[in-house]
């Protein structure tokens, strides 16, 4: 019913000075995470506080004048929801630095963290300023759709694709890694937003009924298939479980909220089933990680020691955590990639944890809020699509560090250390702030133009009178 | 750092951080029921782009929409419960049994006092006069809506 918002007579207030307000608290929550860090390893605030933190103030003020200025109308809470958790991120990533550097194994994690965030605060506005109405993204649908399909491919190139950890997703451009397929998850809620709204009611009607589901016609899974292959071919030429469920589930909700048909839900299970079992029975990693999954433990003695040492961070942390500064997140390896709710966990405790956790869900909440507001088909299904991928990769990665499902090694937005994951997830932001800003604007007054009509109308009373 | 200093630390962000979360969601709350229906006088201090409230009906405004062609001809809804949802799906005010309409095709709905029709992102589209509607079209008595095969209308 909140569809209905402008024609009810009721109208969405700008809400700036309400962002403002929680942004400022944003900051005291990265900030203050940060002076927390160096008084918990370091018994005093860290000298370069006033630098570090005026560049992070710096940087969120910048956007929330942008927003201002480009998007009055946008959600109040997504800007400051996202600069708390980088900021957190920010932090906790150095604290595990400082870690590493007395154990000799100097990083400069957050420092490049830091970069990337200058980099994806830079998209951000980018995007607000050249970006005035998301419809035009609907023009570059299968453009879109292509540029998704090469970046994917990318990795594969012999000369500038690079493999790490066994996964090959990584690209070289000059001094830099890249992870394209980070860009390609937001061209693909494009491409797959622009071509639903198209098809929608071709999937939607056609079909035969079986048991209580209306299933699709055969002829019409087509995209599903072909989405299908993508993800097993990402799982098998790129070994990059993680991306591959992202891809297919984001699929498989978009073409559910697109179609309003649980047919295609039940049809997509089963092919994951399949793909799932497929995977399962020729590749050793997944077989490694499924077992890391249902006994931790065991597969420590066979290397797999990643989930154990996260579960021990966590019980360690316990409650209220250990402080920030006072744990040893830098046992658990990978800690600010894949495990930094590990680590999280184990300074902030489950408190700290449930925080975080509740953040990502209000972000979710906002972007489906936003697609709900929307009055285009297109932009409902962008914005579905972008929060879709936020809770997916959410629900992958932490499902996968507190051993619920098998770990499957996506980033942690906003709060791992990776810079690909950061500037697309800032640019999901700015995409998601758009359409929020179109959705909650009043509608134009048409009275203006429409004033002859209207004494036309009275005209008419009066003769049928 | 004493022991009692680091506790403390811990514990103050902890709370600074359920501070931000619960602060966001209370913007959230004031959001949702802050929005609220524009006053009488909320046209004087407008800056918000607030809407004047509708004036009292006057005797010659549209009561309701009626189907004037198609399969669904002589259909009506009134238009004391808009917006008017029209498509072939349930939950539809007026529904129609027509291939070329999609399950939630279009709505009716008063802005003022007047009427409006939006497109809901149908695929064949909803069309006033000859034009296909791109946006909300001002609707008056008689004019004509096309959806489908089928045609409406709003009536006294």
């Amino acid at each position: 019913m909140t569809q209905q918002n402008s024609f009810l007579g009721f109208v969405h207030r700008r809400r700036r000075g309400a962002e403002l307000f929680l942004v400022i608290l944003a900051l005291v929550v990265g900030i203050g995470a940060y002076a927390a860090v160096g008084l918990g390893v370091e018994g005093e605030v860290p000298a370069d506080i006033l630098g570090y933190g005026g560049w992070l103030a710096a940087l969120t003020v910048a956007c929330h004048v942008v927003v201002r200025l480009t998007a009055p109308y946008a959600d109040p809470v997504l800007l400051p929801v996202v600069a708390a958790l980088n900021g957190l991120g920010l932090a906790v990533i150095h604290r595990l630095d400082l870690a590493y550097e007395t154990q000799d194994k100097a990083h400069n994690y957050a420092q490049q963290q830091l970069v990337w965030m200058t980099i994806g605060v830079g998209l951000f506005i980018a995007t607000l300023l050249i970006l005035r109405d998301h419809r035009v993204l609907q023009r570059f649908t299968y453009t879109s759709g292509l540029a998704a399909i090469v970046l994917l491919l990318m990795p594969m190139l012999p000369l500038i694709g690079r493999e790490v950890n066994g996964a090959r997703i990584w690209i070289n451009l000059g001094p830099v890694g890249l992870q394209p397929g980070e860009i390609a998850k937001v061209l693909l809620v494009i491409a797959f937003a622009g071509y639903l709204v198209l098809h929608r009611d071709a999937l939607a009607l056609a079909g035969r009924r079986l048991l209580f589901v209306d299933l699709p016609r055969g002829r019409d899974l087509g995209p599903i298939l072909m989405m299908w292959l993508v993800s097993l071919g990402v799982l098998v030429f790129q070994r990059d479980l993680g991306s591959s469920l992202l891809f297919f589930g984001l699929f498989l909700t978009m073409l559910y909220v697109a179609t309003e048909r649980p047919g295609w839900l039940v049809v997509g299970v089963a092919l994951f089933s399949a793909g799932a079992f497929f995977g399962y029975q020729a590749f050793g990693h997944v077989q490694a990680r499924v077992n890391a999954w249902s006994d931790p433990f065991a597969a420590w003695e066979t290397g797999s020691q990643q989930v154990g040492q996260s579960m021990f961070g966590m019980a360690w942390g316990g409650l209220l955590g250990r402080g920030l500064g006072q744990g040893r997140p830098d046992l658990i390896s990978y800690a600010q990639s894949d495990f930094i709710v590990g680590a999280i966990g184990e300074e902030l405790g489950l408190t700290g944890v449930i925080a975080v956790i509740l953040l990502y869900g209000l972000i979710v909440e906002r972007g489906l809020r936003a697609a709900l507001v929307c009055r285009d088909g297109f932009g409902k299904l962008v914005a579905t699509g972008l929060a879709c991928v936020l809770a997916l990769q959410v629900f992958v990665v932490i499902g996968g560090v507190t051993n619920l499902i098998p770990l499957t090694g996506l980033t942690t937005p906003f709060l791992s250390y990776g810079g690909s994951s950061l500037i697309a997830n800032w640019v999901i932001i700015a995409l998601l702030l758009r359409i929020s800003d179109q959705a909650r604007r009043p509608v134009p007054d048409l009275s203006q133009e429409s004033e002859e009509t209207s004494d036309a109308e009275t005209t008419q009373v009066v003769n049928l009178r | 750092m004493s022991e009692l200093t680091l506790f403390l630390i811990r514990f103050a962000y902890l709370a600074i951080l359920w501070i931000f979360v619960l602060s966001a969601i209370s913007v959230i709350r004031t959001d949702m029921f802050g929005a609220r229906m524009p006053s009488p006088g909320a046209r004087a201090n407008g800056r918000a782009g607030k809407q004047p409230k509708a004036p009292p009906r006057r005797r010659g405004s549209p009561t309701h929409v009626l189907v004037v062609e198609g399969s669904s001809s002589g259909e009506r809804a009134d238009l004391a419960h808009a917006p008017i949802l029209i498509g072939r799906g349930t939950d539809a005010a007026i529904r129609l049994d027509d291939d070329y309409v999609s399950t939630r095709h279009a709505r009716i709905a008063a802005s003022g006092d007047q009427w409006f029709v939006e497109d809901l992102g149908s695929t064949n589209g909803t069309y006033v006069g000859t034009a296909r509607i791109t946006q909300p079209t001002t609707l008056t008595l008689g004019t004509q809506v096309r959806i489908g095969k089928t045609v409406l209308e709003l009536r006294k």
